[in-house]
């Protein structure tokens, strides 16, 4: 019983070239989405990515760009509505925006 | 004399040069707060020790939290506290000024001599903050040299949550400061462990998850939100129920809040067992599958009552598939990419449907 989004959507990148095998991006990724094969870091699962950004931020070569944001419906309505990027205003209580 | 008073004053209210005169707490925090039990001096002024029990008034704060009562300013001062009696070889933890995940932190922390450096995130949890920057490098680093903390412990490392690194770059607060970031695990339950192992943390302590109890707690707030917003829909409906031939009842009432509790609470908790991917998807198939049984004990599929039942099939499933789409802020697994996606095709498909069904609507009632 996995939770799982769209498939083929995430903007995820990883330039195997530059990656030093430092593991930073295995270690922040809440969902587990690298591994570390013969000191690179590669993606797993790409459709498990939620592009939070934690890898391609802790990456000292900058070998990952990914597009992050919030998975918020309320924040992108918002951020139509007002011309603005969409962002977590809304509540403090939820686990995520 | 007046000199020799002097100094024998200065004597009588100073310490030793380096650690001198009882100034400012490096922390500002109200007395009478029951989650702090004491001050802990340290060579950079006094610290709050902080409860690693959560009292009734904790608790009901987290509860009106929970319910969206004056949750917007739920927060406490950042800086540093301490948690049993630390000294300058104990652990740093990194946590954010939502006063909800320092609760969820110092409840784990019992038997702990660490510290707890508060990072100013507006009131907001870790990842949210870390999402927003927030939770970020400069406030890190800003707070570090703000509390004095390399004064403090004579380590330089840092154990931040996981869900920080969002908004943290760890080799630039390296940079910066001098303090080695480590990331600790996802769920505050999991930092004794973590410490004791030597900061390792297990695979399973890094994944989040988002269990059935983790979507029920998100619920209520959003439950209390969209009730807010329907007092605006039930005061248009009283006033065309002024001139209505077919006034709305309690049956319609009924029918609109089976819509929504089906939207902002049992797709939620039904998630991963309703067929699909998209958030909205499952909304609207929960909420077909509630307006046909409603519209059918009703006997709305008679001649008569057809346009009553075609426009409740157009607007309630759009609705709860609405509110459906609207948890995937709440949820822990959506990217920001897919949600567009989403969005792009459901959010048409709503509003045609929503729109069709309120003519259909009115022109029955009126």
């Amino acid at each position: 019983m996995k939770l799982r989004y769209l498939k083929n959507v995430s903007t995820l990148r990883l330039s195997i070239e530059k990656c030093s095998g430092c593991r930073r991006c295995a270690e922040v990724c809440p969902h587990r989405v690298f591994s570390i094969n013969e000191k690179k870091a590669q993606i797993e699962d790409k459709d498990r990515c939620m592009e939070c950004g934690a890898c391609a931020k802790n990456c000292p070569e900058n070998a990952i760009t990914v597009n992050a944001g919030v998975g918020c419906a309320a924040a992108v309505i918002i951020g139509w509505l007002t011309g603005s990027e969409p962002s977590c205003d809304c509540s403090s209580a939820k686990e995520c925006c | 004399m007046s000199n020799k008073l002097k100094m024998i004053n200065d004597n009588s209210c100073c310490c030793p040069a380096d650690n001198c005169c009882r100034t400012e707490p490096i922390t500002p925090y109200d007395k009478n707060e029951q989650w702090v039990t004491g001050e802990i001096d340290t060579p950079k002024g006094y610290v709050p020790v902080v409860s690693t029990n959560l009292h009734f008034k904790d608790t009901l704060g987290a509860w009106k939290v929970r319910w969206g009562l004056g949750r917007m300013n739920y927060k406490i001062s950042p800086g540093l506290y301490a948690v049993g009696k630390p000294d300058h070889t104990s652990p740093v933890l990194v946590s954010a000024n939502f006063k909800l995940t320092f609760d969820a932190l110092r409840k784990e922390l019992s038997g702990l001599d660490c510290w707890i450096l508060i990072l100013d995130t507006k009131g907001i949890n870790v990842w949210c903050a870390a999402g927003k920057g927030t939770f970020g490098t400069d406030e890190l680093v800003g707070r570090i040299s703000k509390t004095g903390l390399s004064g403090i412990v004579s380590h330089r490392k840092l154990v931040l949550p996981q869900l920080g690194a969002p908004g943290v770059s760890a080799y630039e607060v390296t940079r910066q400061t001098g303090f080695s970031v480590v990331y600790g695990p996802v769920r505050a339950k999991d930092i004794k462990a973590f410490l004791d192992s030597g900061f390792k943390a297990t695979e399973e302590m890094r994944t989040v998850k988002f269990t059935m109890w983790d979507r029920l707690v998100l619920t209520p707030v959003e439950l209390v939100s969209v009730a807010r917003s329907s007092l605006v829909v039930f005061g248009v409906l009283f006033l065309l129920n002024l001139f209505a031939t077919k006034p709305f009842g309690l049956a319609d009432f009924i029918a609109y809040s089976g819509a929504v509790v089906t939207g902002t609470v049992i797709t939620p908790l039904l998630l991963p067992l309703i067929p699909g991917r998209a958030f909205s998807w499952k909304g609207w198939l929960l909420g077909l599958l509630w307006t046909l049984g409603f519209t059918w004990f009703n006997g709305w599929f008679a001649p008569g009552f057809l346009l009553l039942a075609i426009g409740y099939l157009l607007v309630l499933p759009s609705l709860s598939a609405y509110l459906a789409m609207n948890f995937t802020g709440s949820s822990t697994y959506t990217s920001f990419s897919g949600v567009i996606k989403e969005m792009k095709i459901a959010v048409p498909l709503m509003a045609l449907s929503a729109a069709a069904g309120i003519v259909l609507l009115l022109i029955n009632s009126l």
